[in-house]
């Protein structure tokens, strides 16, 4: 994002100005960008699920309905607020709003393109794990402050849900930093750039290192299905949709929320998988890379990241469509016993892979 | 002059919350301010230049561990009135601690300062050293054998806690993924031969 060009400066700016103005500029575009994105997800999601269950989904404002997730925005920004007379108010509206602000955060270190990214943290891929464990919060906070039995119930369950599902979360980060040998995002991505046997999720295709190929492949095909399963737990998503199953707890923590709050936990929660797809893209399938080759192209590179997010998505998208809801039970038994170990297991193998075989020469980038 | 800026906002903040945490009546309340004063030294850590460490902060205390005081504070049922009542009882035995805790603090400080082992920068790392690596080399060459028993006594402890919460009470069913898979045909079904007008009997 640094033009080398000679230009003549309009007006020439103090470097600490210049700076905070062309940060913030680039938070806006962003923000814009998943703004937007996230009203056509969210409609590609009804799409997608009433498509599974032989329904045509919202067609009515606009063509194809897609105007659909406006007329809700606008449904929700012009509803009164309701706040509960039990309720503690400053944590009952400082909970939506941390969902909201937290998820935005995330995207500070996601790299978009080839040098695409705001903020290019030496410790990226660590950022973005603190801060979506931050996620909880909004949640149990939701839960509590509504003061009411069905959202303390939900915030409960889903704090421990997200907290159990994070340590497999964590471990399946350690096998591909391991890989890498970085915890710089934009390097992670380059770390994949040659074609899609180094893609992390596909290094059984790198046939040149026979046969230590066959055992990191298999190993991190089975994170990136690990990764993915913990990314639906982590966002609440079905079928780990436990925190606000309906059948059980009307809404959980939602329950009391309405209007513009109600919509800054759908939008945070959206968001959230948003940055789950993207995660998925940068650690597994090579971010903006294509499968038979780098792309160093700016716009090029973020339309095939792009593209890659809403193939993830569509898989977030089907598995809501076609899966059966967890008994809670069944979902602390699959986090803690089954993912738990075999994510350990993986971070010894590929910590023996890379001693024994070794990584690629690391293309350092400069954090910012 | 950003960074003092910086520096002022997180430390005032910090202390703020910090008072918060033992001022504020909802126990509740309390463990929020501690998640903001958690969170603003974290923010002093990433002016030190020690971002690996701020985060493993956020990661662990802030994303882990207070969740859990939440947890269980939470499910506590408190009588506020009672609460506060208690104050002034607890408040000389509370002050000697905090006493004898910011006597230690400014104690040390000034033992380090003197020492010369302080100094006003961030510890110079060479380019490309990132702070990760920095770290890991130290703890997994030098101190080693303090790492390790680290690691150690935490296994000890947490192997004390599930020895401690683990119960097996008779009559509770419980649910055996592998029996259930398991199960065959032969085992679940019994066939009977029902004979016309004499039933099972």
């Amino acid at each position: 994002m640094n033009p080398a060009v000679d230009y003549v400066p309009f007006i020439t700016l103090d470097p600490g100005v210049e700076w905070a103005l062309m940060k913030t500029g680039q938070i806006l575009a962003i923000m814009v960008m998943l703004l937007l994105s996230l009203a056509f997800l969210l409609l590609f999601d009804r799409k997608v699920w009433a498509a599974v269950q032989l329904r045509k989904g919202p067609n009515v404002v606009g063509p194809f309905g897609l105007f659909q997730s406006f007329a809700d925005f606008l449904k929700f920004v012009m509803k009164e607020i309701v706040i509960p007379a039990g309720a503690n108010k400053t944590v009952f509206i400082l909970a939506p709003l941390l969902t909201f602000t937290l998820a935005f955060a995330t995207w500070a270190v996601v790299p978009i393109a080839p040098g695409w990214v705001v903020s290019n943290l030496n410790v990226g891929i660590l950022y973005l794990f603190a801060i979506s464990s931050l996620g909880v919060y909004g949640i149990i906070m939701g839960g509590w402050a509504s003061n009411s039995k069905y959202p303390f119930l939900g915030g409960l369950r889903s704090a421990a849900q997200m907290v159990s599902y994070e340590v497999s979360i964590g471990f399946v980060l350690i096998t591909v930093l391991l890989l890498v040998g970085s915890l710089n995002l934009t390097s992670i991505v380059d770390n994949q750039r040659d074609g899609i046997w180094m893609w992390h999720a596909f290094r059984i295709f790198n046939v040149a290192e026979f046969p230590a190929n066959l055992l990191i492949g298999a190993v991190m095909f089975a994170m990136l299905v690990i990764f993915f399963i913990s990314a639906l737990a982590e966002t609440n998503r079905p079928p780990f949709d436990l925190p606000e199953a309906e059948s059980e707890l009307v809404a959980g923590y939602q329950v009391e929320y309405s209007s513009t709050p109600y919509l800054l936990f759908m939008i945070g929660e959206y968001l959230n998988i948003t940055l789950m797809c993207a995660m998925i893209n940068i650690l597994f399938l090579g971010g903006w890379h294509l499968p038979w080759g780098p792309v160093d192209n700016e716009w090029l590179g973020f339309l095939i990241f792009y593209a890659k997010l809403w193939a993830m998505f569509f898989m977030f998208a089907m598995v809501k469509a076609i899966v059966p809801r967890y008994r809670y039970d069944q979902l602390m038994r699959l986090g803690w016993k089954i993912f738990l170990p075999t994510s350990l297991v993986a971070v010894a193998i590929a910590a023996g892979y890379v001693t024994y075989i070794g990584r690629p020469a690391l293309t350092t980038v400069a954090g910012g | 002059m950003l960074e003092a800026i910086a520096f002022y906002l997180l430390a005032g903040v910090a202390v703020l919350s910090a008072f918060a945490v033992v001022a504020a009546r909802n126990p509740v309340h309390s463990v929020l301010f501690l998640i903001l004063t958690f969170f603003n030294a974290a923010g002093l850590f990433v002016l030190l230049g020690a971002e690996f460490l701020a985060m493993l902060l956020i990661v662990v205390y802030v994303g882990a561990v207070a969740v859990l005081f939440l947890f269980v504070v939470m499910m506590l049922d408190v009588d506020f009135v009672e609460l506060k009542q208690g104050f002034l009882k607890y408040m000389p035995l509370g002050g000697l601690v905090g006493a004898f805790l910011l006597g230690e603090l400014i104690l040390v400080t000034s033992a380090v300062r003197g020492s010369g082992l302080y100094t006003d920068s961030p510890a110079g790392l060479p380019d490309g050293v990132t702070n990760a690596e920095r770290i890991g080399r130290v703890l997994y060459t030098d101190y080693l054998l303090l790492f390790q028993l680290a690691g150690l006594v935490l296994f000890v402890a947490m192997i004390g806690a599930i020895v401690l919460t683990l119960r097996r009470r008779d009559g509770v069913k419980r649910q055996d993924i592998h029996k259930q898979v398991g199960r065959t045909r032969k085992q679940g079904v019994e066939s009977k031969d029902v004979l016309p007008g004499q039933g099972l009997g």
